[in-house]
């Protein structure tokens, strides 16, 4: 079975013969764009939280389960590997959160020119790293 | 064009079947319920995020019978249960997404959607037994 939606991937040349047509945006030949850009990192960093909430799941398992289980994670989750774990989800946490506020305004029909777009990405960008370094900060206060 | 409307009354000059619009289906078999359920759960998700950011920040110093004292209060248990759902109901429709934009192949598209709800449905229904367990126990 093949995907229906090749049929209208379908288009002919100036001589006639019948092509298929590239995926528009073509990636090799699109310039990359601040648009673009953010958009396949709310992307991306949807699906690394996706993974992130079964981390969620575990740690309510776990805390369920017993004291043995509990202390694995935690221990698991205050090694090298954990704190990275849990530093890349909260810089994927913030990013996905602000970006998507910014996509809820677009829902209800705000900030679609460009000037306005342009900007609200760079303050997306900027209040990504605040969030991320004050969660942080206050890791470090609170450990 | 105006004068003609007029003389006929409200009409509708959309190019789609009157079964079709009351259907609300289009092209994907489907209404705009995928869309807007993605839409609502993220709005949910704003303030139950921040809420868990904080908990999560006051919780890693303790032991684990003092997060299972903090699951056990009500409020909290019901907010981590709607945090859980909320959650994996957006992550499902999100991941579909992704899905059906870079699987082609109808046959192992259907697969990975439905071995995504699979895991998806499941996931949620061990984090919210797991919070009732801990709400119960305390």
């Amino acid at each position: 079975m093949t995907d229906v939606r090749r049929a209208m991937m379908v288009g002919r040349t100036t001589d006639g013969r019948l092509v298929e047509r590239p995926l528009s945006p073509h990636l090799q030949i699109y310039k990359p764009q601040m648009s673009s850009a953010l958009s396949i990192f709310h992307r991306m960093s949807g699906v690394a939280l996706s993974v992130g909430a079964l981390l969620l799941v575990c740690w309510l398992v776990a805390a369920a389960t017993g004291d043995g289980a509990y202390d694995g994670l935690s221990g698991f989750l205050r090694s090298w590997l954990g704190v990275l774990l849990l530093f890349g989800w909260t810089v994927a946490l913030w990013y996905h959160f602000c970006t998507g506020i910014r996509h809820l305004a677009w829902d209800a029909g705000y900030g679609f020119d460009l000037p306005t777009m342009h900007l609200t990405g760079k303050i997306v960008l900027g209040a990504t790293a605040v969030l991320t370094v004050l969660t942080w900060i206050l890791v470090v206060i609170v450990w | 064009m105006s004068q003609t409307a007029k003389k006929t009354g409200p009409h509708i000059n959309v190019m789609r079947s009157q079964l079709g619009r009351v259907r609300g289906l289009g092209a994907a078999r489907a209404g705009t319920g995928h869309w807007w359920a993605e839409r609502l759960t993220s709005l949910a998700l704003v303030p139950l995020t921040l809420w868990f950011v904080l908990a999560a920040l006051h919780l890693s110093r303790l032991p684990r019978a003092a997060v299972a004292h903090w699951a056990g209060n009500p409020i909290n248990a019901a907010l981590l249960v709607a945090l859980v759902l909320i959650t994996f109901r957006h992550l499902q429709l999100g991941l579909q997404v992704v899905i059906e934009d870079y699987i082609h192949n109808e046959r192992q598209r259907m697969a990975a959607v439905l071995l995504l709800r699979a895991v998806a449905g499941l996931s949620a229904l061990i984090g919210v037994l797991a919070a009732l367990k801990l709400a119960v126990a305390a």
